[in-house]
């Protein structure tokens, strides 16, 4: 436990370190898809009998606590290739398990933060929605899948540009078409059922609902959580197999 | 203190390491000393945890690297060979973060901080990021953070490649420091004058195989005390000889440029392989 609040630390130490930066460029893309989305397309479009703005801010929740989540993996990346601290985990007394709770967790919290800025910017614009239980329920656990899937990506890569292309090929794809800039029954039946494999699309429509105050699907939440789970154990294994 | 059996590392198709028989006794500084790609660092590798092996068993203060390894990773500290300090951090902040790892009580942590602060004499950087300080302060804040948690066995993987004549004798001296307070001291270099100025035992590695392993005086001895260096067709041809004496009457017979010389370390690595220690 001690060693996966020191990895934990670490993260947040570097975090902190790097505060306004991280903070200033978290803000940016979800600004940029504000004004260009929100205020620009979406001004006079209403969406399932709400404003595009009201629509668009639990979307954009869902993709940034997806993005800031996987940014994790460039961390562990830096540390990885660059600076060589992994070495320096791999070599302390503590269980492999510690070290991917410990950057899970931290991952966890840049998405939470994120999260945080996002409303406060929705706030701002004059979007004030439900910030429930079960809303915040749908952000730790999409939080934790990406996270976690990080962590795997993180260690099966070869290079800090590996890391970019995973970033191109999963997490760009699923930013743009996991429900985040528009809704996914709008989309043809065959889309349709492919877009709800993604887990990003079952996130932003639990994120979505629950912001609205209607009851979310259940079977979205078990699978976050059964996907977050199996992509946890997975980078525990992928942390075992990285010692060569 | 470090007992190797048998051990072997494979990757694909290279053997880096083929059957290390080894036993490193208490208190003692020994060199492991070779070419580079011969073995050493995955050698350091499997013994700290950073790898594993393909066969072959070896224990730290008693405790089996792979079924203890917990228990095994705490008996021993870690210089690797490249620096791996988080340079966004301070040194102090580095420290800390080592401390946590090794779950150590916060007060024990701060008394222990200042201490290898001192010991390696940076206590006026400990608020200094690690990206503002020079390369061999580095290194000193590698050596403080690898003494932090108090190990039995320290581990040196080429603790002063790259560093300045000047700034590595400054190493050598914390070394013998560090050795004299009771460490054990596994160091790995391609440095001879090094292993030949710190180590009381010395393991010659080559193709992943100790080919000599003695005292550095023991093994220089075999082969005389007196090396004779002469250039024939652009090439060096040494000859040994057990007195000065000797080496003079070997040179009086001689025609050409000659030098006599004391018989080093990378004499007896020459002799054992056919080839030089340095890369």
């Amino acid at each position: 436990m001690r060693g996966c609040l020191a990895v934990y630390q670490r993260e947040l130490l570097i975090l902190k370190k790097k505060f306004w930066r991280q903070t200033a460029s978290m803000c940016v893309a979800p600004l940029l898809y504000l004004i260009a989305f929100g205020f620009g397309v979406g001004k006079d479009l209403q969406v399932d009998g709400r404003s595009y703005m009201e629509f668009l801010i639990p979307g954009l929740v869902a993709m940034s606590s997806m993005t800031q989540a996987f940014a994790i993996a460039s961390e562990i990346n830096i540390a990885r290739f660059y600076w060589r601290i992994f070495e320096e985990f791999q070599a302390a007394p503590i269980r492999n398990i510690a070290y991917v709770t410990g950057e899970v967790l931290a991952g966890i919290t840049r998405a939470l933060f994120s999260v945080a800025l996002i409303l406060f910017i929705g706030l701002l614009s004059g979007v004030v929605l439900s910030y429930g239980l079960l809303f915040w329920l749908a952000v730790v656990l999409n939080s934790f899948l990406f996270a976690s899937m990080a962590v795997c990506m993180a260690m099966l890569v070869r290079s800090h540009a590996d890391q970019a292309l995973l970033t191109n090929f999963f997490i760009t794809p699923m930013a743009f078409l996991g429900g985040t800039f528009f809704p996914v029954d709008h989309m043809p039946l065959w889309a349709q059922k492919i877009l709800n494999f993604l887990p990003l699309t079952h996130a932003a429509q639990s994120v979505r609902a629950s912001s609205f105050g209607q009851t979310p699907e259940l079977h979205s939440y078990v699978l976050l959580a059964a996907l977050g789970l199996a992509l946890f154990v997975l980078a525990f294994h992928c942390v075992n197999k990285a010692k060569d | 203190m470090i007992r190797i059996e048998g051990l072997t590392k494979h990757f694909k198709k290279v053997q880096a390491l083929k059957g290390i028989d080894l036993h490193v006794m208490e208190g003692e500084l020994f060199a492991y000393l070779g070419p580079n790609g011969s073995g050493k660092t995955t050698t350091i590798r499997i013994l700290t945890g950073l790898s594993k092996p393909t066969s072959g068993d070896a224990y730290l203060h008693g405790f089996h690297i792979l079924r203890e390894t917990l228990q095994a990773k705490r008996q021993c500290g870690l210089v690797p060979q490249s620096i791996n300090l988080d340079h966004e951090l301070t040194v102090y902040e580095n420290l800390n973060i080592h401390g946590k790892l090794f779950q150590m009580p916060r007060r024990v942590r701060s008394e222990r901080i200042e201490e290898m602060l001192h010991y390696v004499d940076i206590a006026d950087r400990r608020s200094t990021p690690i990206k503002h300080l020079s390369g061999g302060m580095k290194r000193r804040v590698m050596i403080a953070r690898a003494l932090m948690h108090a190990p039995k066995i320290l581990f040196l993987d080429e603790p002063t490649v790259g560093l300045d004549p000047k700034i590595r004798r400054r190493i050598w001296s914390l070394v013998k420091k560090i050795q004299q307070n009771g460490s054990t001291i596994f160091l790995t270099t391609h440095y001879i004058e090094e292993a030949e100025f710190l180590a009381q035992r010395v393991a010659f590695l080559d193709e992943g195989r100790i080919i000599a392993l003695d005292k550095p005086q023991n093994l220089m001895d075999r082969l005389g005390k007196w090396a004779v260096d002469k250039i024939v067709e652009g090439e060096m041809e040494t000859t040994y000889h057990a007195s000065r004496e000797g080496a003079n009457a070997h040179i009086l017979r001689q025609v050409g440029s000659l030098s006599v010389r004391r018989v080093n370390l990378e004499d007896v690595f020459i002799s054992v392989t056919g080839k030089k220690v340095q890369p």
